[in-house]
């Protein structure tokens, strides 16, 4: 059985370590290929699609995407083991959407709490909560889960699906996970005003267990690798927020009672 | 021990003393010059240890004094701020030769008046022949002499120099005052017979010990007088009192021991400021400060007569007067010690001699300290181990946060056991301090010679491709033709023995140095608060410390590493080129710089006509001159093609930094080569030598001398620094590039090791980033680390980088989900990761 997960192969970007956004403490995120949203100011748009892709960073080639076994991915990870103990770090699943390679998202979660290593998931939870998500819980300490907007439409227009599933799927998520924090990509003229994130950190509030939530800044830093990708960067003008207005956003989100800050 | 954090406010006054201190550009004194010379003029022919300390009481009997305005605490060797004595015993024709174009050198430049230029040409005179630099030279042998010419390795810092390098006994002078010590040099005296075999010499330093002590002393007085003609013309009635009480302090201290903190202050600063006018070395280190200044804050505290307010101003007092201390160096050592740097090494924190956590409350306010002048001085350290508070912890990340490079940080679990191997009591390990950039020594009981070379490894690559040869002379050591080894371990042998030899040559001039010092230079005052010297009846440069130590520095591990697991792999293993290639390649920079012999006119023409455009005058001889160091550069282009391919080669391979163990593996073994062949060697004091794995920032200067070397380094680029990864080369992050340092042996490198870190603050922004930050360090030295220090990349070295990319070439910034070189992100992006690093904004 053991060696049956660690056989397990999945399809990944990067491991990167020493991140110290994605989840407490000191941890390497494994960056896994495929979404199937399509967020306009995703700054991981290499990690979008599922397939192998080669970006053409300032005319030199990088390709994106490896086929590797969860064995191998764990043993990177370990490599790290004595940082997380002191920090309270362990592994972060990231991606393009983990949840989208669920067998390997799976296996990798089992295999690192095999290794005793403290768990996180950064995920929209666009998945089916019985095949996929249920099965990602028992082994996860921390979900830290992307709800970008409430209205239903302009999530669609935006992201490319409706966000019916999303909601529907928090809900349990937080009845079942041992701790979910929610988190707001907040992007100018998406979802930067007062009502949109009143409205999202309203419903945050209204789960059971949750206690935190993050507002994160729309940032520009993955728009060159539109351009290395060969594709249209649908943002171009957007700057990101003032600290001045995140900051009103923050006392906004704050008055539902949540513990809120601004970044992971 | 419990403590308390009080985090007290910066007073106005700290402000106004850094603004005095810094208005004007330093400048150079000649009286110190002077005085030394007048007074040993006057002493020709006496014992060389009673010249010493007339002219050190000759030169505190009559230098200028100065109170500057606001000062709390007093005491300053000149009558600039930032002012530098002149010390021509020890060297003088470097600085004779400069004192016209020191104000205007790029590194560390000092103003000079006309006057002050005439007053030491005139004092110059008497010292040809006389200085330990030329002594040294003289007992030096022909072989050490080559190697230095062939900047092998440079000793030039106690060449040229004082030898500093030392903390002294504070508590001793905080509790009995000059009077006590005084007192115990009467006593030894008085048990002398003049029948001793070593009467003459015994004596004769006992009455330089006393000499020196009347001479602070008498020094202090001075400024006692000073301050009370101040205050009696004094229309301000705060100042006037502040003045009345630096004048009542004066009287008392450093001649009688310590009531208060604020004569603790005071009479620290004496001692600190004496050392340095004693002798031009730096590096002067006053160690564990919160320790031994502790009781006598306590008590003031246990009173009421002090507010912590109050202690935390004196403190940061103290800590300005610590940058009004300057030092002139030559040209080229100022390169290597850019900064105007006088190393004055201040730890807090640690374990005391029982093995028992020492964090008070004066730990805290050091800290604090720093983040109120935010001055390069003094160079705070803090001391960790599995005992220390998590709240120091966090203090020492809040400031390293600040972005000003302090603290840096130590290991005890490996220092202590370090110290012992190399025999201190557990006791004196335990209450170890560090003395200068990174050397660990027990305070108060120790001469370590703790800086006594640079040696370059890169430079013992290239004797051994060249088989011993540099520049058409035999330098090393025949080591054979590597063009006919088979073997990488033929080549690692190679190495080994290039480097045994090179270090005998080193030992040799060092040696010589030492004795030079212990013959011209002899200490009393420095010897007098350092045990056992009186009960020896020894100067510290004879030998008259419990524990004696020379400690010179090997740099180039990261290169080093690089290159043998390259040569072994590509060479050997892969046979990708040969050992023949990879010289030729070596010999020709990797065809980078060559010019197409077919190019010479072309190239010959174009500089020629560079220099005429720039309104130079080219004759005929300069430029047939030019057209030969041209053809000498030629290369056709098949061989540049191919040299190029060569380094391609090696820059693909995996680098020391990115947690490889078969690379790291090498950077052990490099530092092993050069650490256990200099710990077989003994000194003139009867200690021995023990290695340290460090540049400084002599990376820079000494890289630009040394020619390509098989990592894939390029001619004249920096050499690594001190033990991290070479530039640039550490691409998994810092958890790996500490995992790989972590690697080597910390525990042989007694003399220490320097590990610099850059970071982004956006990894230290909010409490998370602090405790992450101290969870790093923490488990850096849980794996045996022994030092870490931080640059914490500001707004300030973005911009610059954003202004001269050339400069930066290395800057790494995260950006969304990766790293990346800052110089080669687009404008906007760049922008952007400012403005980012403004939000950390703590």
């Amino acid at each position: 059985m053991e060696q049956d997960i660690r056989n397990v192969r999945g399809r990944i970007a990067d491991i990167q370590r020493f991140s110290l956004h994605d989840g407490p403490g000191i941890r390497t995120i494994v960056f896994l290929k495929g979404c199937r949203f399509r967020c306009r100011w995703c700054c991981n748009p290499e990690m979008q699609s599922y397939d192998i892709q080669t970006m053409m960073m300032n005319g030199v080639p990088k390709t994106v995407g490896r086929d590797v076994t969860v064995g191998e991915v764990i043993r990177e990870v370990v490599k790290d083991r004595d940082f997380f103990w002191r920090s309270g770090g362990g592994l972060t699943l990231s991606g393009g959407e983990c949840l989208s390679q669920p067998e390997f998202a799976i296996a990798l979660l089992k295999a690192a709490k095999d290794e005793g290593l403290n768990t996180a998931i950064e995920s929209t939870a666009f998945a089916s909560y019985d095949d996929v998500i249920g099965k990602v819980l028992p082994n996860l300490d921390t979900y830290l889960m992307d709800i970008k907007h409430m209205d239903r439409a302009k999530h669609e227009a935006y992201i490319g699906h409706p966000n019916d599933l999303v909601l529907k799927n928090a809900k349990k998520i937080a009845v079942n996970a041992k701790r979910l924090i929610i988190r707001v990509p907040t992007v100018p003229g998406f979802n930067d005003t007062p009502e949109e994130i009143g409205a999202i950190a309203r419903f945050a509030a209204s789960l059971p267990n949750v206690e935190e939530l993050h507002l994160l800044p729309y940032h520009r830093l993955g728009q060159d690798k539109y351009t290395w990708l060969g594709r249209e960067y649908t943002l171009p003008d957007i700057l990101p927020p003032t600290d001045e207005h995140m900051k009103m956003l923050l006392r906004v989100a704050e008055q539902c009672g949540l513990r809120c800050q601004i970044g992971g | 021990m419990s403590y308390t954090i009080y985090n007290a406010e910066k007073t106005a006054r700290i402000g106004r003393l850094i603004d005095h201190l810094f208005a004007n550009p330093p400048q150079i004194e000649a009286d110190r010059g002077v005085l030394i010379t007048e007074s040993y003029r006057l002493t020709e022919g006496e014992p060389i240890v009673a010249r010493r300390s007339k002219a050190f009481y000759h030169i505190l009997d009559n230098i200028p004094i100065t109170i500057r305005p606001d000062e709390l605490i007093v005491g300053s060797s000149s009558v600039a701020p930032r002012g530098a004595q002149v010390f021509p015993e020890y060297s003088f024709e470097w600085m004779e030769a400069e004192l016209d174009t020191v104000s205007t050198r790029s590194a560390d430049p000092f103003q000079i008046s006309e006057e002050t230029k005439a007053r030491l040409r005139e004092a110059y005179r008497y010292w040809k022949g006389r200085t330990t630099s030329e002594l040294a030279t003289s007992y030096m042998a022909p072989e050490a002499i080559c190697a230095i010419r062939h900047n092998i390795f440079t000793v030039g810092n106690y060449y040229y120099n004082g030898v500093g390098h030392v903390s002294v006994q504070y508590d001793k002078v905080l509790k009995i005052g000059y009077r006590g010590i005084r007192r115990e040099a009467e006593e030894a005296l008085a048990k002398l017979s003049i029948s001793d075999s070593d009467y003459a010499k015994r004596h004769h330093f006992l009455e330089a010990v006393i000499r020196s002590c009347d001479a602070a002393i008498l020094y202090a007085r001075r400024y006692a007088n000073l301050a009370a003609e101040q205050a009696a013309n004094c229309n301000d009635d705060k100042r006037r009192r502040e003045l009345e009480q630096i004048a009542e302090n004066c009287r008392r201290v450093p001649e009688n021991g310590a009531e208060n903190f604020w004569e603790a202050c005071q009479s620290f600063w004496f001692v600190q400021m004496l050392l340095q006018v004693e002798s031009s070395g730096h590096s002067v280190s006053p160690g564990r400060f919160d320790q031994y200044m502790y009781p006598y804050y306590k008590k003031d505290m246990d009173t009421g007569r002090i507010t912590p307010e109050f202690a935390q101003e004196l403190i940061d007092c103290v800590w300005v007067k610590l940058n009004d201390l300057c030092k002139v160096r030559d040209a080229a050592s100022a390169e290597g010690f850019a900064g105007y740097s006088m190393f004055q090494n201040l730890i807090v924190g640690g374990q005391d001699k029982h093995g028992k956590d020492a964090t008070n409350d004066l730990s805290f306010m050091c800290l604090q300290a720093s983040m109120h002048v935010m001055l390069p001085g003094p160079s705070l350290s803090v001391r960790l181990w599995n005992g220390t508070p998590h709240d120091l912890r966090i203090k020492a990340a809040e400031l390293t946060r600040t972005g000003i490079g302090l603290p840096a940080y130590y290991n005890d679990e490996v220092i202590i056991p370090a110290l012992i191997s190399r025999g201190l009591t557990t006791e004196d390990a335990r209450n170890y301090c560090i003395i200068g950039c990174v050397e660990p020594q027990c305070p108060g009981k120790t001469e370590g010679w703790h800086d006594a070379a640079f040696f370059n490894m890169c430079r013992v690559v290239e004797l051994v491709f060249h088989n011993g040869m540099d520049d058409g002379e035999m330098v090393g050591i025949p080591t054979g033709d590597v063009t006919q080894m088979t073997t990488f371990e033929e080549f690692f042998e190679a190495y080994k023995k290039q480097t045994e030899y090179l270090v005998s040559l080193m030992v040799n001039a060092d040696n010589a140095i030492d004795v030079a010092h212990a013959e011209r230079c002899p200490l009393p005052f420095q010897s007098s608060m350092l045990d056992d010297c009186i009960g020896r009846g020894l100067p510290a440069q004879s030998g008259g410390a419990v524990y004696n130590f020379t400690g010179p520095q090997g740099f180039g591990v990261a290169n080093m590493a690089d290159a043998f697991y390259a040569i072994k792999g590509l060479v050997f293993e892969q046979h990708k080129f040969s050992m023949a290639e990879l010289k030729a390649a070596l010999d020709h920079n990797f065809g980078y710089g060559t010019v197409d012999p077919a190019d010479v006119e072309k190239v010959t023409a174009e500089i020629v006509k560079g220099l005429v455009d720039g309104g130079q005058q080219v004759d005929a001889a300069t430029v047939a001159q030019i057209a030969k160091i041209v053809s000498e550069n030629t290369l056709n282009a098949a061989d540049r093609e191919r040299y190029r391919a060569i380094k391609q080669m090696i820059d693909e391979m995996p680098k020391f930094g990115n947690d490889i163990p078969e690379v790291d593996e090498f950077a052990r073994r490099a530092a092993g080569c050069y650490s256990y062949a200099v710990e077989k060697y003994d000194n003139p004091r009867g200690g021995t030598y023990q290695a340290g794995l460090y540049p400084v920032s002599a990376n820079v200067p000494l890289g630009a001398q040394t020619g390509a070397t098989p990592d894939g380094r390029l001619a004249y680029e920096p050499v690594a620094d001190g033990v991290s990864p070479s530039a640039g080369k550490d691409a998994n992050g810092p958890t790996a590039a500490a995992t790989s340092v972590s690697r080597l042996d910390h525990f042989n490198a007694s003399n220490g090791t320097l590990y610099n870190m850059k970071f982004h603050p956006s990894a230290l922004a909010g409490r998370a980033g602090l405790e992450n930050f101290a969870s790093l360090i923490h488990t850096f030295f849980d794996k045996k680390g022994s030092h870490v220090q931080f640059n914490v990349v500001s707004r300030e070295t973005l911009l610059d980088a954003q202004a001269h990319p050339e400069q930066y070439k290395s800057l790494v910034v995260r950006v969304a989900g990766y790293s990346a070189l800052f110089t080669t992100l687009s404008r906007s992006l760049q922008d952007d990761i400012i403005r980012r690093t403004e939000q950390a904004g703590f």
